[in-house]
This record gives C-alpha cells, sequence and structure tokens, in this order.
C-alpha cells in the first residue's frame, strides 16, 4: 500500500523538479487524450512540441505569445507572494487594451514619437485603475479580492464589446465589431525582421528584472514576502497589511495593463471583441509554476505559449476545438499541484506502523 | 404594475434564481465543512456540457441531469483528492477546477453547439395555483425548482437538527478538535465535496437542459462565482442564500423585462447584461463591511488545510 | 495538608505500558517507556517539555499508535485503535488544548464525543447531575465561547465522566486555573480516585504532583529515567530526576534606583472587534526605568488584547492611553512605537514572533530593520542581517543550524532565546514580553530570566506578562493582577505572596468593583 510520510524539512530539490513533474505529467495526459479522440498520439505530441518550434519564425512566434504571459505573471507573482489573490488580470488585460485604443485613436493622424510611451502608460494606468476597485472594496470594507476582481472580468468583457460594437467601431470596417487600424506610430517596432516578435518582448523581460529586484531585494517586498507567509508576524512587525494589498493589486493591474497595450499595439493593430484569448487566467497558471519567481515564471511562459500554439497546430491539422489548450492548461495546474506534495511529503510502501 | 406584468417577472426570478439555490446550497455544506471550493464554475460547466450530451442522445431530461451530477462530483473529486489528500491549497486548487472544467466543458461540448433540445414540459401543482398573488407565478414552474425548494428544507433539516450535520459543522469550526475526539475527517470533507459537485451539476443541468435548451461554450457566465459570493452574502446560512438567490435571479432578468417591456432607455444592453456582476460586488462589500458577522458565521476552519496526525 | 497515600491494590492494574517506542521522521519521541497504574492511583507523568508526555498520551488515547511496545488494560494486550475505541475501553481524556467547539452549546459538544444520537434533553440533566456531584458547575445551555477558561476546562472534565471513565488523563490541567481553583479541582481528582478511578496527572510542576499523587514516572527525553513517591521526594530531587541537574537559580540583584517612567497606561479602554476577545476597561500602569513589572493572570482574562494595545498591533482610537517613553502613542503602529525605542517579544513565536519558513538572518529583518541599519534605500543589505543574527545567536547561545537556518528547524527554547535576543541586542529603552519561557526547556527558561534581570540592571523598563506565578515572582520588583479586562494596583513583590496573588486573579481586589457580593458569581477562573 502506498502512503504519504511527511518529510522533517522540505525538499529543496523537488520544488525545482516538481514544475518537470508536472509538464511531463500534462504531456502524458495529452497523449492519452488523442488516443481517446481516436487520434494518433505520438503525431498529437509532435504538432503540439516540436512544431510550433521547428524553425525561426516558429520561435518567434512562441516568444511572442509568451510576452503577455509573462508580464500578467510577473505582475500577480507580486501579490500572490501576499497572498493577495488578483484573479482579475483577465478584466485588468481587457482595460490596458481599451487605454492603449483610446490613445491610439484619439492621435490617429499624429505621427509624434511619443504616442507609444503614452499607449504604455495609458494601458498600464487603465490597467491599474481596474484593479484598484478591489484594492480599494478590500481595504476599506473587508470585500474579498477574488470575488470582486472575478466579477470586473465579466463587466470589462462588456465594457469592450459595447466599444467595439459601439462608439469606436470602425466606419470603414464593414460593421465588424472592431475599431479602425492604428496607425504605424502607435505599433510597436518589430525586433527581428519577417517575424511578427516585437518591442513588446523587451519590456516583459524588463519587468522580470524589476520583479525579481523588488521581490527579492527591496524592503518592501521582503514585507510583502512575510505578509504572505506569517499575517501575524507581519502585523507584530508593524507593516501595513493596507498598503501591501494596493501594491500587490495595483501591480498586477498595470502589469496586465502593459501586456493589453503589446497586445493591440502588436500584431493586431486595433482593438476587436477578441481581444483576449485567456491570457490573463493563463497567467496565474503561470505564476504558479513558475513558482513565483521571474525564472520560474520565464519557463513556465514558454511552456504556456507552447500550450497556446499546439493546441492552434491541433486544430488546425487533427480538426479538434481549440479548447484543447485550455484542458491542458487546467490540466498543467492539477499536475503542479499534485506533484507539490513531493515537497513536503514522501512516498512509501508498505503498511502504516503509526 | 399590472398583474401580468408581476406574475411574468416573478416566475422568471424564481427560474432564473433556482440554479442559484442549488449551487450555493451545495457550496454551503461544502463550507460549513470547513473546505472552500472555488472550482463552482468548472463544476457547473461540466454538469452543463454532460445533462446536455446525455438528453440529447438519451431523450431523458432526467437521465440528463443524473448525469450532469456524476460529471461534476466527478471533477470535485479530482479537487477533493487534491485538497484532502495531497493537501494542496483550496484556493489555487479550485482555480484551477474552474479553468479545468470551462475547458473541457468547451471541448466535449463543441459537437452540440447548434443543437436545439426539445422543452421540458413544465409540471403543475393546483393548490399552488390557489394561493394569493404569488400562485400565479409559481405553480406551473419545471420541475426542479420544486426541487429546489425541497432541497432547502433538506439542507436545513441536515444541518441543524441530525447528527451528521452537528458533526459536520464541528468539523468545520475545528477539524483537529473533531478528530481528537474520533470524528474520520477527511472522510466527511470528501463527501462534503462530493455534495457540492453534485449541486453543482444539478444547477449546471438545469441551465443547459430545462432554462435554455442548448448548449453555448461560456454559457454559465459567471453563475458559479455569483453563488460563492451568494453564500458569503447570506453568511452560511440556508434561508439568506435562497433570499440572496431569488434577489439575484430578479437582477439578472431586468435586462431582459426592460428590452421586452420596450421602455426606451438610453443604456447599452451590455450595461444591463453587467448588471449582476455589479450586483454580486455591491452585495459583497455590504456584507463584509463587518468584520464581526463574518467571524461570527464563517466556519472557522475554512480554506485552511488539515493534516491528519499520524 | 495530609501527604497522599496510594490505595491498597489488590486488583490487577489498569494499565501497563511495557517498551512503548515511537519513532517520528525526526526524533524518537518516546524511547522504551514502562509504566504502570493501579485502580484509584494518581499517577504523575512528569517531565519538562519535550521529554515525550504528550506523544505517550496521544498513544494511550489512541490518536496515534506506538511503533513498538505493548499496552494492557486491566490485564488484557491491546492496541487502542483510535479515541473513539479509548473511551469505550474507559479511557478519558482532559486534553491541554481543549477540543472544543466555541459556537456550539456545551450539551452539542458532549453530545459530539458520546456515541450514538444521545437525547439532547436528557443529556442536558445528566451533565447537570454529574456537575453537581463532583463540584464542577458548568450550564449545558450556554455556549463554549461565552465560557471563561476555566468553565471550558470544566466542561472538557464533565464531558469524560459521563462516560464513566476507568482511567482519567489529565494534561497540565492547571496552567488555566487560578491557585483556589486548583485545590478545587485536585479535590474533584482526589473524589474520583477514591471511587476507584486511577488518574494520569501530566505535569511539569513538582508542587502540584508533591501535594497530589501518590506515584510518579520521570520522562526526560523520551525515556523514563525514574519512579518515585512524590510524598517522599524533596522538589529537588524530583527536579534532578527531570533534568539531569539542579534547577538552576537566577542571581536576583536588587532593582536598581528607579527613573523615569518609560511606559505609562493611562486609562486604558478599548473594546476588540472580535466577539471573542476580552474588552480591556481602564486600565492605569506605570513602568519606571531600571525595574521589572509582571501582570499575572489566568489565560483568557485580557493578556493578549493588553499586549497588542501596547504594541500597536491594535489601533486604539485615542492616543494618550498609552504612553511610550513620553510621548503619545495610542495611534501609532509597531514600526513607529519601535522607533521610540520600546521592543517586544509575543507570546507566539512561529507565525508571530518569527516567519517559520525564513532564515534567521531574514528574521532578524523583521523588528531590527530600522533600529540595526538594515535597509539602506529601500534596499536590504544581506550581510549586515546575517552579522546581527550571528551576534544573537552567538549572544544567547542560539543551538542551530547558523544564521540561514530557517526559524521552525529551531527548537522552542532556541527560537524563544534568538527572538530575545533579537530585541534585547536592539538596547530597547523599553521591553515588553508575553509568556516568555511557555514551552521552554528549564536551561533556556533560566537563560531568558536572567537575560531579562541583566537587562533591567542595566536600566532598562521591563513589562512582563506571564501566567507563570512562579516566574513572575522570580524576577519581578512589582506585580499586578489582570483579571476580566481589568487591572489590580501594583504591589511589591516582597510584600505579596503567592496566595494574595491567586485570591486577586479571580478579581478580588480592594476597589476592585468586583469586591462586594457579586463576588461570588465570580467563577474562580
Amino acid at each position: 500500500m502506498l502512503r504519504l510520510e511527511p518529510r522533517p524539512e522540505a525538499s529543496r530539490l523537488m520544488s525545482y523538479l516538481s514544475p518537470l513533474l508536472a509538464a511531463v505529467l500534462t504531456l502524458m495526459a495529452g497523449m492519452a487524450v488523442f488516443s481517446m479522440l481516436g487520434k494518433d498520439p505520438v503525431e498529437g505530441l509532435r504538432l503540439f512540441l516540436l512544431n510550433p518550434v521547428k524553425d525561426l519564425y516558429g520561435v518567434s512566434e512562441l516568444l511572442l505569445k509568451a510576452t503577455p504571459l509573462m508580464l500578467c505573471a510577473i505582475g500577480l507573482a507580486v501579490g500572490f507572494r501576499a497572498n493577495i489573490w488578483n484573479i482579475g488580470a483577465e478584466g485588468q488585460f481587457m482595460l490596458g487594451t481599451v487605454g492603449a485604443t483610446g490613445v491610439a485613436l484619439y492621435f490617429q493622424e499624429s505621427d509624434s514619437s511619443l504616442i507609444l510611451p503614452t499607449m504604455v502608460v495609458a494601458g498600464a494606468l487603465a490597467g491599474a485603475a481596474w484593479a484598484a476597485i478591489p484594492a480599494l472594496l478590500k481595504t476599506r470594507f473587508n470585500a474579498n479580492e477574488i470575488l470582486v476582481s472575478l466579477m470586473l472580468v465579466y463587466v470589462a468583457q462588456l465594457f469592450v464589446s459595447w466599444l467595439v460594437f459601439g462608439p469606436w467601431k470602425d466606419p470603414d470596417g464593414f460593421n465588424f465589431p472592431q475599431t479602425a487600424m492604428f496607425g504605424d506610430h502607435a505599433l510597436l517596432p518589430v525586433l527581428m525582421e519577417g517575424t511578427r516578435l516585437h518591442f513588446g518582448f523587451l519590456i516583459a523581460l524588463t519587468a522580470l528584472l524589476a520583479g525579481y529586484a523588488f521581490m527579492n531585494r527591496s524592503y518592501t517586498g521582503f514585507k510583502m514576502r512575510v505578509a504572505g507567509e506569517a499575517a501575524d508576524a507581519a502585523r507584530y512587525a508593524g507593516f501595513s497589511a493596507n498598503r501591501m494589498i494596493w501594491i500587490g493589486l495595483l501591480t498586477g493591474g498595470a502589469a496586465a495593463g502593459i501586456a493589453g497595450m503589446c497586445e493591440v499595439a502588436g500584431p493586431m493593430g486595433q482593438l476587436t471583441d477578441k481581444v483576449s484569448l485567456g491570457y490573463g487566467f493563463a497567467a496565474i497558471i503561470v505564476a504558479f509554476v513558475g513558482r513565483l519567481n521571474p525564472v520560474g515564471i520565464l519557463f513556465a511562459s514558454l511552456l504556456m505559449a507552447l500550450l497556446y500554439i499546439g493546441g492552434e497546430q491541433v486544430q488546425q491539422y487533427m480538426n479538434l476545438p481549440s479548447s484543447i489548450s485550455l484542458v491542458f492548461q487546467g490540466l498543467l495546474l492539477f499536475f503542479l499541484l499534485g506533484s507539490d506534495v513531493f515537497i513536503h511529503y514522501r512516498l512509501k510502501f508498505g503498511r502504516a506502523t503509526a | 404594475m399590472d398583474a401580468s406584468l408581476f406574475t411574468s417577472m416573478l416566475f422568471a426570478t424564481v427560474v432564473a434564481g433556482t440554479p442559484l439555490i442549488i449551487v450555493a446550497l451545495g457550496l454551503l455544506v461544502n463550507e460549513k465543512a470547513g473546505v472552500l471550493n472555488l472550482g463552482a464554475e468548472g463544476m457547473m460547466a461540466m454538469g452543463a456540457v454532460a445533462a446536455f450530451a446525455v438528453t440529447h442522445h438519451s431523450g431523458s431530461p432526467w437521465l440528463g441531469v443524473m448525469a450532469g451530477m456524476a460529471a461534476a462530483m466527478a471533477v470535485s473529486l479530482i479537487f477533493g483528492f487534491l485538497t484532502l489528500t495531497l493537501q494542496a491549497n483550496q484556493v489555487a486548487a479550485g482555480l484551477a477546477l474552474s479553468i479545468f472544467g470551462v475547458g473541457l466543458s468547451a471541448f466535449i461540448g463543441k459537437p452540440f453547439e447548434s443543437i436545439a433540445l426539445p422543452a421540458v414540459p413544465p409540471i403543475r401543482i393546483p393548490f399552488i395555483a390557489d394561493l394569493p398573488l404569488i400562485g400565479e407565478a409559481l405553480y406551473n414552474q419545471q420541475a426542479l425548482v420544486y426541487l429546489s425548494w425541497a432541497l432547502f428544507w433538506v439542507v436545513v433539516w441536515f444541518l441543524y437538527r441530525s447528527r451528521a450535520g452537528l458533526v459536520l459543522r464541528a468539523v468545520g469550526e475545528s477539524p483537529a478538535s473533531a478528530h481528537a475526539i474520533g470524528h474520520p475527517v477527511i472522510l466527511i470533507r470528501y463527501l462534503a465535496v462530493l455534495f457540492g459537485g453534485a449541486m453543482a451539476g444539478m444547477g449546471g443541468a438545469f441551465l443547459s437542459v430545462f432554462y435554455t435548451p442548448m448548449w453555448v461554450e461560456g454559457m454559465v457566465a459567471g453563475r458559479g462565482w455569483i453563488a460563492l459570493a451568494l453564500v458569503v452574502f447570506a453568511t452560511w446560512r440556508p434561508l439568506r442564500v435562497m433570499i440572496g438567490a431569488y434577489l439575484f435571479g430578479g437582477v439578472m432578468i431586468t435586462q431582459l423585462f426592460i428590452q421586452g417591456s420596450g421602455m426606451q432607455l438610453d443604456f447599452p444592453a451590455q450595461f444591463l447584461s453587467s448588471l449582476p456582476y455589479w450586483a454580486t460586488i455591491i452585495v459583497l462589500v455590504v456584507i463584509s463591511r463587518n468584520v464581526n458577522t463574518i467571524r461570527l458565521n464563517s466556519p472557522m476552519s475554512l480554506g485552511k488545510p488539515y493534516r491528519a496526525e499520524g | 495538608m495530609t501527604s497522599p497515600s496510594p490505595p491498597s491494590s489488590t486488583l490487577p492494574p489498569r494499565l501497563v505500558l511495557r517498551d512503548i517506542r515511537k519513532v517520528y521522521p525526526t526524533v524518537v519521541a518516546n524511547d522504551g517507556i514502562n509504566l504502570t497504574v493501579a485502580p484509584g492511583e494518581i499517577h504523575a507523568v512528569l517531565g519538562e517539555n519535550g521529554a515525550g508526555k504528550s506523544t505517550l498520551m496521544k498513544i494511550i488515547y489512541g490518536v496515534t499508535r506506538p511503533t513498538s511496545g505493548e499496552m494492557q488494560w486491566e490485564g488484557q494486550a491491546v492496541t487502542v485503535s483510535s479515541p473513539a475505541h479509548a473511551r469505550e475501553l474507559g479511557i478519558g481524556m482532559v486534553f491541554q488544548h481543549f477540543s472544543l467547539f466555541e459556537t456550539l452549546t456545551v450539551v452539542e459538544n458532549v453530545a459530539l464525543a458520546l456515541p450514538g444520537k444521545p437525547d439532547l434533553d436528557e443529556l442536558a440533566r445528566r451533565i447537570e447531575a454529574v456537575s453537581q456531584r463532583y463540584g464542577l458547575p458548568v450550564d449545558p445551555r450556554r455556549h463554549v465561547h461565552a465560557l471563561s477558561v476555566g468553565e471550558r476546562q470544566r466542561v472538557e472534565i464533565v464531558r469524560c465522566l459521563l462516560q464513566n471513565p476507568r482511567l482519567l488523563i489529565m494534561d497540565e490541567p492547571t496552567s488555566v486555573l487560578t491557585p483556589q481553583a486548583v485545590r478545587k479541582l485536585f479535590e474533584t481528582l482526589r473524589q474520583l480516585a477514591a471511587e476507584g478511578c486511577a488518574i494520569l496527572y501530566i505535569s511539569h510542576k513538582l508542587d502540584e504532583i508533591q501535594e497530589l499523587c501518590h506515584t510518579a514516572t520521570v520522562l526526560r527525553g523520551g525515556r523514563v529515567t525514574g519512579h518515585c513517591k512524590p510524598a517522599e521526594e524533596t522538589p529537588e530531587s524530583m527536579a534532578r530526576l527531570m533534568i539531569g541537574k539542579d534547577l538552576p537559580v537566577c542571581e536576583h540583584g536588587s532593582p536598581t534606583h528607579t527613573g523615569e517612567i518609560r511606559l505609562r497606561l493611562a486609562g486604558l479602554s478599548h473594546a476588540s472587534a472580535d466577539p471573542f476577545a476580552t474588552d480591556l476597561r481602564d486600565i492605569h500602569l506605570d513602568v519606571h526605568a531600571g525595574e521589572i513589572v509582571g501582570i499575572a493572570g489566568v489565560s483568557g482574562n485580557g493578556q493578549q488584547e493588553l499586549l497588542r494595545a501596547i504594541s500597536g498591533e491594535e489601533a486604539l482610537a485615542e492616543k494618550f492611553p498609552v504612553q511610550i517613553l513620553g510621548v503619545e502613542a495610542g495611534r501609532l503602529n509597531p514600526g513607529q512605537r519601535r522607533k521610540l525605542g520600546m521592543c517586544f517579544v509575543p507570546e507566539e513565536r512561529l507565525g508571530r514572533g518569527a516567519v517559520p519558513t525564513m532564515s534567521l538572518a531574514d528574521n532578524a529583518i523583521l523588528t531590527a530593520a530600522k533600529t540595526q541599519g538594515l535597509v539602506a534605500g529601500g534596499f536590504l543589505s544581506f550581510s549586515r542581517a546575517r552579522s546581527f543574527a550571528e551576534r544573537c545567536i552567538n549572544g544567547f547561545g542560539v543551538k542551530c543550524g547558523g544564521a540561514a537556518a530557517p526559524a521552525r528547524s529551531l527548537s522552542g527554547g532556541n527560537l524563544q532565546k534568538f527572538i530575545m535576543g533579537r530585541e534585547i541586542l536592539q538596547s530597547p529603552r523599553l521591553l515588553v514580553c508575553a509568556q516568555p519561557t511557555w514551552g521552554v526547556d528549564v536551561g533556556a527558561a533560566a537563560f531568558i530570566r536572567q537575560a531579562l534581570i541583566d537587562l533591567r540592571n542595566r536600566g532598562c523598563a521591563v513589562l512582563v506578562i506571564s501566567e507563570e506565578l512562579d516566574e513572575l515572582f522570580e524576577i519581578c520588583d512589582h506585580i499586578a493582577v489582570i483579571a476580566k479586562g481589568r487591572l489590580s494596583p501594583l504591589r511589591p513583590v516582597a510584600e505579596t505572596t503567592v496566595e494574595d496573588i491567586g485570591v486577586w486573579m479571580s478579581g478580588l481586589w480592594p476597589g476592585s468593583e468586583l469586591s462586594t457580593d457579586s463576588a461570588a458569581e465570580v467563577a474562580h477562573a
């Protein structure tokens, strides 16, 4: 019989291996899913894992997809470390797209080089403002931030829908729910010729570095870590819980907002009602799988981007619905939570002696 | 307002509130045992898609409901295993369940997307028809509506009049003490999780088989999350869950009635659709303001993992 | 007081433990324990914290199973598989940390521990009958959260007695009682023993064991170091069995010329938002430089609330009720109060005084960040944090794996020494500590008490809130009592006795509103 026996000390090795174990288990489950659907599992795995990265263009697409995930996830990680559960990154992302689009449309005729930086700021502010709502309601009224930020996701989706069906609809757009295309100066410059990889990727990398410096080296980051690990100790030390709620939520919101800006100012070049493919939720998984630290988030973003692109490949070549990526995302998080048990417990055979 | 408008509004409110009642009562029992399952949205979605698929293939809506319950229970078992046996963080596991459940249901439901099921005839209960004022609206409802009322009484009896309910509440308050006295904490929590799953599945089944007999990706539209908020709003008391569910049902159908009544309002359709979500936020704020109320009524061990002593 | 005499034993022993071993991943909690208890015998299990007493009791009560060894109940070999099984056999246990459910009534709580579906009304009658018979007044209809700590203990005992136990295990029962309530409890236990019930009495309090128990088994480090009859021993001889050497004694010295007022509580009143907490009412207190003031009291009378009001963890409505070094500090947070020169040690080590998963160096940053210059320009200086942590470790003899060791890897005593060291090495002008030696082994406890005395001798003002009267009498210059959120006047320790303070702990000090005929209603706890 199998038993779980507590370890005397948490295993550091397992905390690095556990995400890998989870990834492997997810892929194995994936193969099982493919066979159950009557498709060749090896082919499915090939399409999922190898096809996307078979050439430089594929790699650039991978990095492109990973960009919004990295940005959102590092912002969320700051809050998660302090036990501040911002689940509404999806909504903050959308508000970021709105903020950036607003600037782009307003200055459509202009060709100033200040447009892009203004769009970044606008995206960040809009995302942060949307995150400020749960922050305010939690600090003033003790309202649970999970539910509030989540409700606001639905509201944000409806808001974007209203904008693109209504006041911001492109008059020359054949009545499709989309805005006019952005002018050239409102688009992020491409990093590599022949690819769609743009400057947003560098912004994401910078955000990861900033996140590292903040979380691991700054006093405020220290305070947030304490708050996440032992709330009473934080109170004993005099760390202001309210301030940390604000920092945690606003950081997540701003990061998601910038990610939103990068999406509309990148390959899309406009705002449509299909602007988000669930990046805000995927970023939550990325943050967990990445163990809430910047290096882990980098790798986890790449893995998640692979799942997205692999899903598209499988949809195209094997005729499976694109929601298969969502299934894999959920499975990845399940397996991660399951594998984490090995950090604190050991697997033992035999009868319990106690 | 004239009688027939009132009647139709009450009728629609009851219908809209029913899935919320069912799911929220399941979550209530779950949380009374100390387990916070944020995966309600995913469980409802699984229940909806399974019920739809089985009803479509078998022709029997009741088989569909049972299939929905079974599907939701199956995914809730994953959550239970992760949090109760493997000691995973309940918030993270619940989120994973939501994402997975919604995704898997979208995946399974793809082939069913443009199919409409035949409408299920409602059940007439004659003596209710004679009730003044509200009788008109209540006597001709779907069977699950009446079932939701019965469920309310069952839950109340279980929690407050039965020994098993007493033990469950004790487990929710202090699993360590319950264990020290010798009650099987983990087993009781598993049962609570499965019950919560079954109810979420039933609520989801109601949506796809009775309410709008169609399957659309994303049709649960946040009701699972609203049910979670409802339990907080009701400070973990069954009667308040009923009242809150009907209030929300009312908010949800407001949009339909404003459009249907031909009133010319300048509000865009999306604004009206967002009302239930704003209502949830407002309700959460109102009830959470008083820290005392939450403290006194919420199960003390809610959300905290419990490790059985070896 | 006549010394207890063991009953004549013609019956088989009620409980026999032979070579019981319990091995955990990190420690051998019990190593070859032998124990025999006869019917009607009050048998002490003596040992300091960490000696293995609780583990042994868990084995007897079926909460856990031994790794090896044999247990015999009334002559038959048996393995107790669960607490329900233990209750069936006739073993009852009163836990040190009660296993009661606060939002339920007394009847409901008792019902949960009984098999089957007892009728609640009939059960209430039985509860009243038992509580009358054994002098343990308890009202079955009340909700547990409304009961005092002593009343809750009575519920625990009544719950056990209702099942007619033949062996009753009491785990550190007197830590929550006034001296008078302890006397009453002993009467109850003697009555039970006279009726043939065997009693296992777990404690580390030598004087109580001498007064009550017939026989004693002494544990140290998981092993039995001796069996004895307490009546024939002295506290020193039992202490030697318990800790392996003589009890350390503190160098008290005399209080230095007391100087300025470092802490003043001026009519502090605070109603807590928490419905389960005690409200503080009109508290007046002055603590001077160069003296140690102690506040005694039974747990649950407002100590935690008082500490939080002084430390700043609980914000007050006004600033003047708490004055630290002359500054009105009522609305300052803990960080701001530390800047004024106050340090403090909370009663909970892991989770409040230190973050369990973080290293000692990181935990040093927790309170010493500003006073020791561990933060520069918003960024942490890890090297300075490490060296400060090392100073704490070396200066206070903390046994650990270095400054990088996580806090939870330390034993209770060592962690407490580290936290004390961290606060004391910041050279505070006012030190407030709560339960400074709770759950700490005797050697570390003596060290900590000496450190407090030395601090006082250097001119610091020290306030100690503790539930251990002996400790307070050992180190304090002045003592007061907190009861139901009110504070008694200060008395010099030299001019009072444990008995007097014991009376005050019920709230019955001269001038308190309770020392009238309503005193009869006040529970002894």
